[in-house]
């Protein structure tokens, strides 16, 4: 999930680090998803060469590890942009205007959704469905819900360069 | 000292709560009244969040949609006292559209501060598990069974019979999963109890547990929901300083052990067997069944897996007896539905009623038609794999049975209604779109159905030899329907022949000029 330190950091590959996460979490049961989540909220992404690393604390495959990273959506193998937009795309938000919404997005920030704008400000993704749709259209910027949500109110909250 | 609420749910935080309560500490503190601030959850009214509410002489008044920019007329106003500012609602619980309700689950949603155990107790919390503790577990379970309850979470599944095949499944270790997946667009229920009363899920979790034997609990919640999921472990971590949770669970010597998990973003890890695969960390691949989670589940062990408005409603049927909660209901879906209202609706938000209420009473009686104030065209109940109702159909009950004979299906409760500006063949070819994205990809006709789906109402909508291409749509549904693995390529084809049946006229388009295929 999109924690205030995620894509912020864009850090070097630090295997230590790495380590330290998996071994710290190793006991629970069914460790592999609480360890990713926890990289993903030190680095903002799950760096390929996490993989050998996590699958020697846990005794798995690379292949098993490289499956589930690459299954779900959230984990990301890339920094993201300074700043996350996942705008809903589902039903509710559809039937208030969140398609137009979603071109308008695409539009102002010239990007398309997956990917990122040239200078690294702002990663724009799908999500289906955030709980909100009662106030639809609704989005969630660096993990923050936004509400009725309307293409300058988004675009006011990624206009710095900093989260 | 004055008791002030705002709520803190993720949804009214989403239209500048925290800037509210933050603008009443500030106004407040320079006025020098002293206020008690509390961030309650959300009562479900969510055209009028933020919510303000003033409690006086023990009965609470509301304020709202209230905006950081309104609180300093809101003290000029004097509303802590009077109820002269034009927001002003008047006695919260007699707004007609929460008096018209049945809040049985969600009877303390948005009213107790569910950052406090003892707030839960205060209103009747933990009366449910106190019973049961005094039970023998299968008596626990009938109690469930004669409630009439069945699962919330879609399938409709009698909860006290999966419950007894738990009960009965030998076993050292035994775990009880709660879904709070809820990946369904339309529908929050779950995600307003995490973040309005957690408690009543620990209860729920805890009484399962000494229902079945189990005395370890997962609650699965989707990371689309970062807001709940920290409230979530907040409330499991009082739990467990409380003595509800741990090796002795209120001082009766049984132990009930629970952990918060994240998703990570995959719709398919909501359907039970690929939640469970996700949880040991794994793929969220669907497994085979037989066998039954409830034989093999978790880590192969006997598992309950419900969902958490199923596990939300136990402590009540406990505390109150089975017979009143099934005294609720109509034929042979008994008690209450949180029905939640949303997309293009005026009044949008939680609406728990008996089973039963029509389509018409839901979208226009607590609705309100839409938001954008032109006529209702279509809803849609139960998720993105639930079917497009027409208003001609709107004098269907909300009942299990009753959807079902009409080719829907009352899912999770999630009703979107769309104005006449809806294209229902966008929305079908969505269906596919959706199915195609979120395919866990195990079976054929889920993973590539749903991309030929796709593509074949791309050249329905270009005009391109319209009725070949939907005959090939209608035989590519049955493909789908018949032939997969689980109910994600099994049903998304109930959200597209509804859309053909119902609005034909949207799949007859002209030919497009530019369209060669
Ligand atoms: C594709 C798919 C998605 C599902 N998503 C959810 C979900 O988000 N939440 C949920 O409770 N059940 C979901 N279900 C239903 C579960 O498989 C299962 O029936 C339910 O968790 C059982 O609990 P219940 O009996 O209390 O409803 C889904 C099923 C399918 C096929
Ligand atoms: S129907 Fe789709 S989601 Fe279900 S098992 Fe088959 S491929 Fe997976
Ligand atoms: S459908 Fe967009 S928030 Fe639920």
């Amino acid at each position: 999930m999109d924690g205030p330190a995620a894509a912020a950091s864009g850090a070097a590959f630090d295997a230590g680090a790495v380590i330290e996460i998996a071994e710290r979490l190793q006991g629970l049961e069914g460790p592999l998803l609480p360890i990713l989540h926890a990289l993903m909220d030190r680095f903002g992404h799950v760096d390929e060469r996490a993989i050998p690393v996590i699958a020697e604390v846990l005794n798995l495959s690379r292949a098993e590890v490289h499956g589930v990273v690459s299954f779900y959506h959230d984990f990301r193998r890339m920094p993201a942009g300074r700043h996350v937009v996942r705008q809903c795309r589902a039903e509710a938000c559809q039937a208030m205007g969140g398609e137009a919404l979603a071109a308008d997005l695409e539009r102002q920030l010239g990007v398309s959704f997956g990917g990122t704008t040239a200078d690294g400000r702002v990663t724009l993704e799908a999500v289906y469905c955030l709980g909100n749709c009662a106030l639809s259209p609704a989005a969630l910027v660096d993990g923050e819900l936004v509400g009725r949500a309307d293409a300058d109110g988004i675009l006011a909250r990624v206009a710095g360069g900093a989260r | 000292m004055i008791r002030v609420f705002v709520p803190g749910d993720a949804a009214a935080l989403s239209v500048g709560a925290d800037a509210v309560a933050a603008a009443i500490r500030e106004v407040a503190t320079a006025l020098g009244h002293a206020v008690e601030l509390v961030r309650n959850g959300s009562r479900g009214l969510f055209w009028l969040e933020p919510l303000v509410e003033v409690e006086r002489g023990g009965q609470r008044f509301g304020f709202g949609p209230v905006r950081a920019a309104d609180v300093a007329s809101l003290f000029a106003a004097d509303f802590l006292s009077a109820d002269r500012h034009p927001l002003a609602l008047g006695a919260v619980e007699s707004l007609p559209w929460l008096a018209r309700q049945q809040r049985l689950t969600f009877a303390r949603c948005g009213i107790v501060d569910p950052a406090s155990l003892a707030d839960y107790e205060a209103h009747g919390g933990l009366a449910g598990l106190r019973r049961a503790l005094a039970m023998a577990p299968a008596d626990i379970v009938r109690e469930v069974t004669e409630s009439g309850l069945r699962g919330r979470g879609g399938a409709g599944f009698p909860t006290g019979i999966k419950w007894k095949t738990v009960l009965q499944a030998e076993g050292p270790r035994k775990y009880i999963v709660c879904n709070a997946d809820e990946g369904d667009s339309g529908t929050y229920a779950d995600r307003m109890l995490l973040e309005g009363d957690p408690f009543l899920l620990i209860e729920g979790m805890v009484v399962a547990g000494l229902a079945v034997g189990a005395e370890k609990g997962f609650v699965y919640v989707r990371s689309e929901y970062p807001h709940a999921f920290r409230r979530t472990e907040a409330a499991i971590a009082s739990a467990r300083a409380a003595g509800l949770l741990g090796a002795d669970v209120l001082g009766s010597g049984r132990r009930f052990e629970l952990e918060a998990r994240l998703g990570a973003g995959a719709y398919i890890c909501g359907e039970e067997t690929s939640l469970l695969e996700s949880l040991e960390g794994r793929r969220g691949q669907i497994r085979f069944k037989p066998p039954l989670p409830a034989i093999q589940g978790l880590f192969g062990r006997p598992t309950v897996v419900n969902n958490l408005v199923t596990l939300a409603t136990v402590p009540t049927i406990l505390a109150n007896g089975a017979a009143a909660y099934r005294d609720f209901g109509s034929g042979r879906s008994r008690g209450t539905m949180p029905i939640q209202l949303a997309g293009n609706v005026r009044h949008g938000g939680l609406v728990e009623r008996a089973f039963g209420l029509t389509l018409a009473e839901i979208v226009e009686e607590f609705g309100g038609g839409t938001a954008s104030g032109r006529p209702v065209r279509a809803v849609q109940v139960g998720g993105p794999l639930g079917a497009y109702w027409p208003t001609s159909l709107f004098d269907t009950p909300f009942d299990y049975e009753a959807f079902a004979a009409r080719g829907g299906m009352v899912g999770h409760g999630g009703v979107v209604v769309f104005d006449d500006t809806v294209d229902l063949a966008r929305q079908a070819r969505f269906a596919f779109h959706f199915c195609a994205v979120e395919s866990c990809g195990k079976c054929t006709p889920c993973r590539i159905g749903a991309v030929r789906g796709a593509e074949t109402l791309d050249k329905v909508i270009r005009g391109a030899d319209p009725d070949a291409n939907i005959a090939l749509v209608r035989d590519l549904c049955e493909v789908m329907r018949d032939g997969s693995l689980c109910a994600l390529g099994g049903l998304t084809p109930m959200p597209v022949i509804s859309a053909l049946d119902h609005f034909p006229e949207d799949f007859d388009r002209p030919a497009q000029a530019c369209a060669a295929d």
